[in-house]
């Protein structure tokens, strides 16, 4: 238990201490330090046999649950300070509502509950928390050489806070940990509040109009889904007497399925599914490491954490329907929504949401199939999608410019970036690597489940295809010739990368190892049968992985055999590939840019469909659950 | 006979069979406009003169990404051989795929690079139906086996009429034929030149050739399976899947990309997802499927005509747009 503990209080009070830490080098000290530990902490704990026995904590429960209180109420109070400064009505309304209605509950209920688990560790939390600890320490030392870059080389214009920038970091990081391992609801429910909390802070960090706005707007649909949360515990009370989760999955269905359909749909909030995905393309605004913190290790990934806790209690009902149509709904509209852009970060934030809504997917469905490919979708895009975010964030300092176009002949100028972005995006789409394992799990589940829903899948992961190939092919693609720029990235940036390059690869390759291990055993704890690909298959998939990984192999032959010519242009070159001479005489520049598709569908009105679409699915899925 | 005799036999006979192939192809298509057409060996010869000739690039890595696809596409063709699962099969031909466009994107060229884009819109606008046409086998057989498919006692067309129409609307793209030569035209001097190879010259050309030899056998070898129960009828209407690609090849004129992923995803949207939910609400009912297989025959038979007539309103659409292109 103390390990535990530990996990959740050092990120916090790390936090605590580096908001007084003014100068770089004491902070750049304790950051490695704490993450460090963490790191080991994490592995530690991986290495236990699960669930883990947890002693009695040493404080006694009211004395713990009257601290979170305060806690809570303090919260509320700055959030409502906020509202009102910025004049928002809904997020006065939302706030007191689910302070009210949690101190209320503390106060009448809460007294008299005897919960006797208050944390529970098991297969999925630990997966979760090596994700939130490998990667999120990984973005925080990223950030120590991105943050310096930031403020005293490409955005001199915006204040330096940096000590409330690394401190909410932590505290994201600790709240997160503690988020995996309650089993308490309401504790659960305190977590779940403080990364909304620091999520907001973190956007709004530059404090541009625009920032403002869209943490704001963070806030509020986060704020809602708390609501839910908060309405979920009390109805949940109601029900069973209980408030703990694993007391919950174990309950018939019919019981808990009101407090389920609502957890999910904070999970729905969370992990900005549709109509809520605007936060998320919001929060770009941020610092990249935010971006990459809130897509890839925390924020989204505690939504999809909670719907998938949630998937035996849904399974099979027409709430896990609804659940599951919000999902697919959300991946085929923010596939189709990432060919759009053009912009580097959108793509990303577009790619996440379409993920998560696999994921969702999958806890809709809720079979043990099912849950097993959404486990591997978790870990496969919190590794892939972090990766591809803190290479945009370099390229983005180096080029000043997030825009895919720009691009262009990355493969030349910044070689050692590039080769990893395609790395991460091999990662995120390609077979027989990561995500596309995944993607074929989900498959096979929801063909057993509902096969209709299969058709969401196939056209999402067409279009998936789509915006990762013709990004990777811009990154190679060299017209002219590019500079070599000088010094790539800094030492925090370079261990993060190569940290992370490396566990992609780790991740991909040991994919069969990391199943056996931890999530077999626990979709077998939760559904008592056991869900994998089968071992030909593995077999086959590690043997095609072998022959792609023999690609780099060819390079030895770079330029033997071949006579290089200038690419064909229509006209006389005029200058090796880049100029022609053209009509009456006209010199010509080559310029070749990616298709976007505007003219068939534009992100507007896909969104518009998308917020359509899903909001009519969450009626029905409250309603579904109140009937 | 055991996988791997079978894996050998694809590897020995593929290149061979879909040389032919081609070979008919070129005399089929020559007789259809009133030529005389090559001899049938023609695409051999051509391969080999392509092979002798000096090898010219603009980007010096651009090759190995050929190679690439052509190891790949035989991997592919290996494992659908082999009988090992359909979707591993899908999601290997894809990669193999990625391989090819991502040498034309590598070549730098303003042609190559629209050819792969196109070529990325088509995998796009295909990719759907194939993975429908994956999953409407599986309802049927319960498996995902290429081995089990074909051994299933059922015709599986019976079951599946809108999928293998759906199929066969994507298998027009797939052989990169008109309407749907947009990425690469195989007839003279076009819009884009040669489109995804116009940087590739000698023995990768060759190799690209060699590699859709190899794609074309076993797409073919996917259309037998929709008739496997009946091998003499497999391997008839095998070939006269491709003798229709060739009709339409010389019948259509070329579609926009716009109007290939409009009507290839409404294709699979109508014929491919139609059927597999006429299929998931039978399944809700197994006494329908249970039939003997001699009365299955009759029945399914006139709910074959009802998707065939949903799909010449499409086809007609179609038409139209060609003309007036």
């Amino acid at each position: 238990v103390t390990l535990i503990l530990t996990l959740i209080l050092l990120p916090l009070a790390t936090g605590l201490v580096l908001l007084g830490l003014k100068s770089n080098l004491p902070r750049q000290i304790l950051v490695s330090g704490v993450t460090l530990a963490v790191c080991g902490g994490c592995v530690v704990l991986a290495l236990m046999p699960t669930p883990v026995k947890l002693g009695d904590l040493p404080v006694s429960q009211h004395g713990i649950n009257l601290g979170m209180l305060l806690v809570e109420v303090a919260m509320s109070l700055f959030i409502l300070y906020v509202g009102i400064r910025a004049k928002k009505p809904l997020i006065v309304l939302l706030t007191l509502a689910q302070a009210g209605l949690m101190v209320w509950f503390e106060l009448t209920a809460g007294k008299h509950l005897e919960v006797a688990q208050n944390l529970f560790v098991d297969k999925f939390a630990v997966i979760m928390a090596l994700i939130n600890g490998i990667v999120g320490g990984g973005i925080c030392i990223y950030a120590l050489g991105y943050m310096r870059e930031y403020h005293e080389v490409a955005h001199r214009d915006v204040q330096d806070r940096r000590p409330l920038f690394f401190a909410l970091l932590f505290v994201f990081m600790g709240a997160m940990f503690g988020l995996i391992f309650a089993n308490n609801l309401a504790w659960l429910f305190l977590f779940w509040e403080i990364t909304t909390l620091c999520s907001f802070l973190l956007i709004g960090y530059t404090r541009t109009d625009e920032a403002k706005r869209n943490a704001l707007r963070a806030l509020v649909m986060n704020l809602a889904g708390g609501l839910a949360f908060a309405v979920a515990i009390v109805f949940l009370h109601r029900q069973t007497g209980n408030i703990e989760l694993q007391a919950m999955i174990n309950s018939p269905k019919a019981l808990v399925l009101l407090p389920a359909a609502l957890l999910c749909f904070a999970g729905i909030t969370k992990s900005a599914q549709l109509p809520f995905s605007s936060w998320l393309l919001g929060a770009m605004v941020a610092p990249t490491p935010v971006s990459a913190l809130l897509h890839s290790s925390t924020m989204v990934k505690a939504g999809v954490y909670l719907v998938l806790r949630m998937a035996p209690s849904v399974a099979g009902t027409k709430v896990g329907m609804m659940v599951a149509l919000v999902g697919a709904v959300t991946f085929v509209v923010g596939s189709l929504a990432a060919i759009t852009s053009s912009e580097a970060k959108r793509v990303l934030a577009w790619s996440t949401v379409a993920n998560l809504g696999l994921i969702v997917l999958c806890g809709g469905i809720g079979t043990a199939e099912a849950v097993w490919a959404g486990i591997l979708l978790i870990i496969f895009h919190a590794v892939a999608k972090c990766l591809l975010f803190l290479c945009v964030g370099v390229v983005e300092h180096k080029l000043h410019s997030r825009n895919i176009e720009d691009m262009s002949g990355l493969v030349v100028r910044m070689p050692k970036v590039a080769i990893m972005m395609q790395i991460g995006m091999a990662g995120m789409f390609l077979a027989p690597f990561g995500m596309l394992i995944s993607k074929w799990a989900v498959l096979k589940a929801v063909v057993d489940a509902y096969p209709s829903l299969s058709v969401f899948i196939a056209f999402g992961s067409a279009a998936t295809l789509f915006f990762w190939v013709k990004w990777m092919g811009k990154l190679i693609e060299v017209v002219g010739t590019g500079e070599r720029i000088k010094k790539e990235m800094v030492l925090g940036e370079a261990i993060a990368l190569y940290g992370l390059s490396a566990a992609t690869a780790l991740a991909c390759l040991l994919f069969p190892l990391i199943s056996i291990r931890f999530i077999e055993p626990y979709v077998y704890e939760v559904f008592g049968q056991a869900a994998s690909l089968g071992e030909g298959n593995v077999i086959i998939m590690t043997a095609m992985m072998g022959v792609v990984m023999l690609f780099p192999v060819c390079f030895i032959g770079y330029g033997r055999g071949v006579k290089v010519m200038d690419a064909y242009l229509g006209g006389a070159n005029v200058q090796s590939s880049v100029k022609f001479r053209s009509i009456a005489d006209s010199v010509q520049d080559v310029s070749i840019g990616n298709y976007y598709l505007h003219n068939l569908f534009t992100e507007a009105g896909l969104a518009r469909w998308g917020v359509i679409s899903c909001s009519a699915l969450l009626v029905a899925l409250v309603t579904l659950a109140i009937i | 006979m055991s996988p791997w005799i079978r894996i050998l036999i694809y590897l020995i006979a593929a290149p061979l069979v879909g040389g032919l192939l081609a070979g008919w192809d070129r005399r089929i298509t020559a007789r259809m406009q009133s030529r005389r057409g090559p001899p049938i060996f023609q695409p051999f010869y051509d391969v080999m003169k392509l092979w002798e000739k000096q090898s010219l690039v603009v980007r010096r890595s651009q090759n190995f990404y050929i190679v690439f696809f052509l190891l790949l596409v035989i991997f592919t063709g290996a494992l659908f051989f082999g009988g090992s699962d359909l979707l591993l099969v899908i999601f290997a031909l894809t990669l193999a795929a990625i391989f090819f466009v991502l040498g034309a994107y590598k070549a730098s060229s303003p042609y190559s690079f629209i050819g792969a884009e196109r070529e990325l819109i088509q995998m796009m606008a295909y990719e759907p139906m194939v993975l429908l046409t994956a999953i409407g086998m599986y309802m049927v057989t319960k498996s995902f086996a290429v081995n089990d498919i074909a051994n299933h006692p059922t015709l599986l067309v019976l079951m599946l009429p809108g999928v293998f129409l759906g199929f066969l609307y994507t298998l027009e793209i797939k052989f990169r034929k008109s309407p749907f030569d947009l990425s690469c035209s195989h007839h003279a001097h076009q819009e884009l030149v040669r489109g995804i190879t116009t940087e590739f010259g000698g023995r990768t050309l060759a190799l690209i050739e060699i590699a859709h030899w190899y794609e074309n056998v076993f797409l073919l070898g996917w259309v037998y399976l929709f008739f496997a129960s009946m091998p003499a009828l497999g391997l008839g209407m095998s070939l006269f899947v491709f003798l229709f690609v060739i009709l339409v090849d010389n019948v259509f004129a070329r579609l926009k990309w716009q109007t290939a992923i409009k009507s290839a995803w409404l294709a699979a949207l109508v014929l491919g997802f139609g059927n597999i939910l006429v299929l998931s609400l039978l399944s809700a009912k197994p006494a329908a499927l249970a039939a003997p297989a001699g009365g299955a025959v009759a029945k399914p038979a006139a709910v074959e005509t009802v998707p065939a007539a949903a799909a010449t309103p499409a086809l007609n659409q179609a038409n139209e747009i060609a003309k007036r292109n």
